[in-house]
């Protein structure tokens, strides 16, 4: 997809102005943290869980080539072909190529974000092979030509009667006069045409929660199973994955799955977990006869030595979506990428490059409830805070207003002035309100009294009253 | 410590300074109360969270270092704000990581800087107040303080000791209400949705008046609740518990001073 996360304030503002989109929203941020929070307390070393995925993931981040190597000798020795790739250009030319030596013409996805990242589907679509999405959230909004607008719940923003429009504008060959007004009856139709989908497919493609150094296997979970039908039909199995995605041992996977679940959907776990390790040996029933595994980089070395290495700990669970006030308001799409709410911020402009997404970082109030919440303990406040930082002296929203602040800054590092200037200006300000107790609207305030009135000074400064009760008594 | 009266260095806050000294009045008047010993440097402007949160780490650094110089001489540290408090506490000691100089004297002073109801409740061990107030209200609790600094049972604990007040909890009290410093001017539009859905949370509490412990939400609250037309009063919980009610509630007509 075209990112458009320079685009961050139109984004917003168009999305603001959507009010189906308010709804969902309103209704999504509501009962997913609720779901997470009462799975959370049946769960009483929730905390001590969040340590050990952050020890895991922190180690595995200080010796990620040897973990690495190891995955792909046992990968290897279960039989799966691994290709390394360092961008997402050499991603996308690994799988077209294993697609052309299988000659294939269909290929089924499951749900992946790095799938999203190095945009395959266009790319697929653009060389003569046909990609379909089949995790029902993904193929509504492949059919509607959309992107995802949240990592985990990819039409998040789409209310029933939208997705019921969409399916009889694609689904041409079905009796028009059909009934779509249930979840079930949609659900059901999807199934219907992606059956034949997953039998004609010549190549699955996924992604992986998971790379298993231990037994060279990946982890792919999901809630409808698709996957599954995606990994083991066609012939050729191709799982694309960032190489932060490798955990020592299967224990080290448990105890990740333990966390993903609860704090993505609020789950214990997800419906299907699917632990993956090389093709079809003989004898076995079903299972592909080639498993390739692209291990791609695509920004996440250069992340790993600077100060935005542990965001490589994150999981994509969404929790930091899910419960951020600033998602709640815009949705997923403003981000303008793949990735949104406070980790997008963190990740987008990581992985876009400087100035592509400026305003990501700067669009948070910091309130803190993304890294409350983050299995991974990442300290998202903080490093949006660096990548301010860097904006400050390299330009970007961070830098705008730099002037103001600096004169404000002035004044503050010379309390002495400060007192006067302050007592002087407030005394202004409130007789400007007239005991009125609030501006409606005043010059060069609009960002404040657009959406709210300015409630007016008290008329003297606190230290100008103090000093004067000094003088009264000493 | 001695026994004598704690003597505490009282940051009043830039808000609280120039918008509404009336807070600052009834959180001295709550400290002294308790037996405090209270003084307020006048070497003291700014905790430098604008310079931070916007990436000026120079400007937070030499403001940093102005408040560490003013209050580094007190048994404690008292602020009627969990956002300038957090400041202190939690990211001064990270802005000189590495400082020889400095460092330790960021985290002395860290250790000794508390949240007004916080320090009221958990160091000196305040159970009540003697205000009263028959009304009902509802209490926002500010995102620094709920998180960098635990604020949470402390301000209810001492709103329960207030004689006639009720306290009617909304459903989304620990949401941000979108002031966030410069990010309410920087993205008014954004800010207006958060602002907007959280009065509307408070306002279906049915309670008569708003409470927090930090001026910048209230602020951004009782302007949204005004230009709503709402009839719900907003104040700092400090003037509750002070029972200094004199002022007119954040934005309402009439003269203090």
């Amino acid at each position: 997809m075209d990112a458009t996360s320079h685009r961050f304030r139109d984004n917003a503002r168009h999305a603001l102005a959507n009010g189906r989109l308010k709804e969902s929203l309103a209704s999504f941020t509501k009962t997913f943290p609720e779901k997470r929070q009462k799975v959370i307390d049946r769960l009483p070393e929730f905390d001590a869980l969040r340590d050990e995925g952050v020890r895991i993931k922190n180690h595995v981040l200080a010796n990620l080539d040897f973990y690495l190597e190891r995955f792909e000798a046992k990968a290897t020795a279960a039989g799966a072909q691994i290709h390394w790739c360092r961008d997402a250009a050499e991603a996308r030319e690994t799988v077209l190529s294993i697609c052309r030596a299988a000659g294939a013409r269909t290929v089924t996805k499951s749900k992946s974000m790095i799938g999203e990242e190095i945009a395959i589907n266009e790319f697929l679509e653009s060389n003569g092979v046909r990609p379909v999405e089949t995790d029902l959230g993904e193929y509504i909004i492949q059919v509607r030509g959309e992107s995802p607008s949240h990592i985990l719940v990819p039409a998040i923003h789409l209310k029933g009667p939208d997705i019921a429009q969409t399916f009889r504008e694609k689904h041409t060959a079905l009796p028009p006069g059909r009934a779509l007004d249930e979840p079930e009856a949609i659900l059901r139709e999807a199934r219907t045409v992606l059956r034949g989908e997953f039998l004609a497919a010549d190549v699955g493609l996924t992604g992986a929660n998971m790379l298993v150094a231990e037994t060279g296997s990946i982890v792919v979970v999901t809630n409808e199973g698709n996957a599954d039908l995606v990994m083991s039909l066609p012939k050729v199995h191709v799982a694309v994955a960032s190489l932060e995605k490798v955990v020592p041992t299967l224990e080290d996977a448990a105890t990740i799955l333990r966390l993903l679940a609860r704090s993505a959907t609020g789950q214990d776990i997800t419906a299907y977990t699917t632990f993956a390790t090389g093709p079809k040996r003989p004898g076995d029933p079903d299972g592909p006869d080639e498993f390739h595994i692209v291990l791609l980089d695509n920004g996440r070395t250069a992340m790993l030595g600077g100060e935005f290495r542990d965001m490589l700990r994150c999981i994509r669970c969404g929790a930091c979506l899910n419960h951020c006030p600033v998602y709640a308001g815009i949705g997923g799409h403003a981000y303008g990428w793949v990735y949104s709410g406070p980790m997008g911020s963190v990740l987008t402009p990581s992985l876009l490059g400087a100035h592509q997404a400026d305003d990501l970082p700067n669009a948070s109030t910091f309130c803190g409830k993304c890294e409350q919440v983050c299995p991974m303990r990442i300290p998202l406040p903080t490093m949006m805070r660096h990548l301010r930082e860097r904006q400050f002296t390299t330009g970007g929203p961070a830098a705008k207003g730099r002037g103001a602040l600096k004169v404000w800054a002035f004044f503050a590092r010379r309390p002495a002035l400060y007192r006067r200037a302050t007592a002087l200006a407030i005394g202004a300000l409130a007789f400007l309100g007239g005991g009125r107790g609030r501006f409606r609207r005043l010059p060069l305030t609009s960002a404040w009294t657009g959406p709210r009135d300015l409630p007016a000074p008290q008329g003297r400064t606190f230290q100008a009253l103090w000093a004067e009760r000094r003088r009264r008594k000493p | 410590m001695s026994s004598a009266a704690p003597r505490v260095g009282f940051f009043v806050t830039c808000l609280v300074d120039l918008m509404r000294p009336s807070v600052g009045f009834a959180a001295v008047k709550l400290l002294e109360e308790a037996g405090c010993q209270v003084e307020v440097p006048a070497e003291q402007t700014c905790c430098g969270q604008p310079a931070y949160n916007s990436g000026d780490r120079a400007d937070a650094i030499a403001l940093a270092k102005q408040v560490i110089a003013a209050f580094e001489g007190f048994d404690y540290v008292v602020l009627p704000s969990g956002s300038c408090a957090g400041m202190i506490r939690e990211h001064y000691p990270r802005l000189f990581a590495g400082d020889a100089a400095w460092e330790g004297r960021a985290r002395k002073l860290a250790e000794r800087t508390h949240e007004l109801t916080a320090f009221l409740v958990d160091v000196l061990g305040v159970t009540g107040v003697t205000a009263k107030l028959a009304a009902t209200v509802t209490y926002h609790d500010a995102c620094s303080g709920l998180r960098e600094m635990g604020v949470k049972t402390q301000p209810r604990r001492l709103l329960a000791s207030v004689d006639g007040l009720t306290l009617k909890e909304s459903a989304m009290a620990e949401t941000c209400c979108g002031f966030g410093g410069t990010f309410c001017i920087k993205y008014p539009e954004i800010s207006e949705r958060m602002v907007d859905t959280k009065a509307d949370d408070l306002i279906a509490t049915g309670a008569d008046m708003v409470l927090a412990g930090d001026m910048g939400c209230l602020l951004n609250i009782a302007g949204r609740l005004k230009r709503k037309g709402s009839a719900m009063q907003a104040r700092h919980v400090a003037e509750v518990l002070a029972g200094s009610l004199d002022a007119p509630a954040i934005g309402e007509p009439g003269r203090t001073s």
